[in-house]
């Protein structure tokens, strides 16, 4: 890493590097299951999840409501799980857009060089002085409130973080000799773009991103506990927290502490599994 | 040559910042929904008194000419007026200033201190307790700032009642007192990040030559370490402070909400749910400006850190 690179490389190689298989898989299956329920979340749910049952406030786990109910009444493993999708989805999204986007513009910024890749390149620089969160609360004040706006607002605020990638590997693969083959072959610069050169740093970038999936949950989930960018009848894990918190000064937790413990658990799960993967396409690249 | 490059930089800086300026200003420019109507609180007005207000806060003036009046206004200090407190948004900042200060220099603290200690104790410390610290900081690295508040709040200020719930205290020793629950919270995930960078760099530095050379001079292990491989490890720690400042600074929105402390994150917070845009636009450009001005003292001081860096000779091999 040069002096004078303002850049910032979040340390996502150099991260677990063992040979713990039996970690990697345990969280694996635990993030396919997360996902899973994401999927199917509003139709597990016992019970309605915005069901307001007093009688049964603040009480802890019983038939009726095996993980106990929160202030309100309404039934926690019902929210749990119906939050399920919005926590997930959101960050799916997030990472889905963020993807594609930063390859386009890494890739483009890579294979013209010259005034593109320079124009691009700083206007990725200026987007990595704004924190994501950041982004996503200017966006979801001025924008209004629902998913689309923090989604939007926080591909944006990791498309830089792929897109260097992509514009790195794209100069790194500019050089290989298969690239001029092609080219003396007649084919366009589009078709190598799209057939060769984007499958082959496809793993790299993947990598990259499965690493940003957890980091666009923990912002996804900061800002639904603000009360930020989810529509009001929607339970997501942060909002639970934020209704809960009076509870649990109270000396009523459940309500407040198990979403907690399913953000810490779903976000370790996906960065075990996403640091692996990295580690893995690292260690292949040499 | 060195003049030339602090000069470069310092160009590049204004830039910078001009740029952000523009984006912030822009994007608040384009939301949906008049600033008057917010202004009005939904009473019903004459077209005079909203001719009035429009006029008050230079609504009618075309985009660049309010950009520049803007921008013209906070380079000599004055950041605009806020909507909902109607006063000026320098002064309700520096009022929240101290709280929000002491909360995010008492995290960096911790940050810097435990962050390298952890990383350093990681990469040296044999393969069990480079484990556990993975194991540790990888929890860290899931845990949100405010899911941190509320396991806080829930076994220091509930079960064992140690700490206040709320608020930040008056004076500095209760001040430190009440904000010491707040910056652990805002301090855990930074750690985690900051223990992982120091790891990284230092196992790097240690499968170098230069260390097997020191090592077979005879040289202590624990001189060899703190000589030859913590001291080389500091240049990736520097490079990430800006981030890890700006990303301090943002989360404070997250933990001042789960401790009810009326700071700079709090002003954000009910600013951005009522849609009080002055201010906003004040703490987005104050979070860039510190970003961008964090990472050119870095910069500057990279040479301090690595003597084989020398300022203005750029390497783009990187």
């Amino acid at each position: 890493m040069s002096a004078v690179d303002p850049i910032i490389h979040r340390p996502v190689l150099a991260g677990l590097r063992t040979g713990r298989n039996r970690l990697y898989l345990t969280c694996l299956a635990f993030a396919a299951l997360m996902v899973a329920v994401a999927l199917a979340g509003p139709w597990l749910a016992p019970a309605d999840p915005n069901a307001s049952d007093l009688g049964a406030a603040l009480t802890g786990p019983s038939p009726a409501h095996p993980l106990g109910a929160d202030a309100a009444g309404r039934d926690t493993l019902s929210r749990l799980l119906a939050g399920a999708s919005a926590s997930l989805l959101g960050p799916i999204a997030v990472v889905l857009f963020s993807t594609v986007a930063g390859v386009l513009v890494g890739v483009t910024a890579g294979w013209f060089g010259g005034w593109p890749d320079t124009f691009l390149s700083r206007a990725a620089e200026l987007l990595l002085a704004f924190p994501a969160l950041l982004v996503a609360i200017v966006f979801v004040s001025l924008y209004g409130t629902g998913l689309a706006a923090p989604v939007i607002a926080l591909s944006l605020a990791y498309l830089p973080y792929v897109s260097r990638l992509a514009r790195n590997l794209t100069l790194s693969e500019r050089r290989l000799p298969y690239l001029a083959a092609y080219r003396v072959q007649g084919f366009s610069g589009l078709a190598i773009c799209v057939r060769h050169l984007i499958p082959n740093i496809a793993p790299v970038v993947l990598a990259q991103s499965s690493v940003n999936f957890g980091y666009a949950l923990l912002d996804l989930s900061a800002l639904s506990y603000l009360g930020l960018g989810v529509p009001p009848l929607t339970p997501t894990w942060g909002s639970m927290i934020n209704d809960g918190q009076s509870a649990l000064l109270q000396g009523h937790p459940l309500s407040a502490i198990l979403p907690c413990a399913a953000i810490v658990l779903t976000v370790v799960a996906f960065n075990v599994v996403a640091e692996h993967w990295a580690d893995r396409v690292s260690r292949r690249r040499g | 040559m060195i003049a030339r490059f602090v000069l470069r930089r310092l160009l590049e800086l204004a830039l910078t910042l001009v740029a952000a300026s523009f984006l912030v200003f822009g994007a608040v420019h384009l939301a949906p929904g008049r600033p008057e109507t917010f202004l009005l609180g939904g009473r019903a007005a004459s077209p005079e008194a909203l001719a009035a207000i429009r006029a008050q806060y230079h609504l009618d003036d075309p985009f660049f000419l309010q950009y520049l009046k803007w921008a013209g206004g906070v380079l000599t200090g004055d950041l605009g007026r806020s909507m909902q407190y109607r006063s000026p948004v320098l002064g309700l900042i520096e009022a929240r200033l101290p709280s929000t200060l002491l909360l995010i220099t008492m995290a960096a603290v911790l940050v810097v201190v435990l962050g390298i200690g952890l990383g350093r104790l990681a990469a040296v410390g044999g393969p069990a307790t480079d484990s556990a610290v993975l194991v540790g900081t990888s929890v860290a690295l899931g845990t949100p700032s405010f899911v941190a508040a509320i396991g806080l709040l829930w076994v220091f200020s509930v079960q064992l009642g140690w700490f206040p719930t709320i608020g930040s205290g008056d004076g500095l020793p209760d001040m430190i007192y009440h904000l010491t629950l707040p910056s652990l919270a805002l301090a855990l995930y930074w750690t985690g990040w900051l223990a992982r960078v120091t790891r990284g760099a230092m196992k790097d530095q240690l499968a170098l030559e230069h260390v097997t050379v020191a090592r077979s001079r005879g040289l202590p292990e624990r001189l060899v370490i703190r000589r030859h491989v913590l001291r080389n490890a500091l240049g990736p720690v520097a490079t990430v402070s800006g981030l890890t400042l700006s990303g301090l600074v943002i989360s404070t929105v997250l933990v001042e909400a789960a401790f009810g402390i009326g700071g700079l994150g709090a002003l954000l917070e009910s600013s951005v749910q009522v849609k009080d845009f002055p201010v906003v636009q004040a703490i987005t450009l104050l979070v860039v400006a510190l970003f961008t001005v964090t990472n050119l003292i870095v910069d500057l001081c990279y040479p301090l850190v690595d003597p084989r860096v020398r300022l203005g000779v750029r390497s783009d091999a990187g």
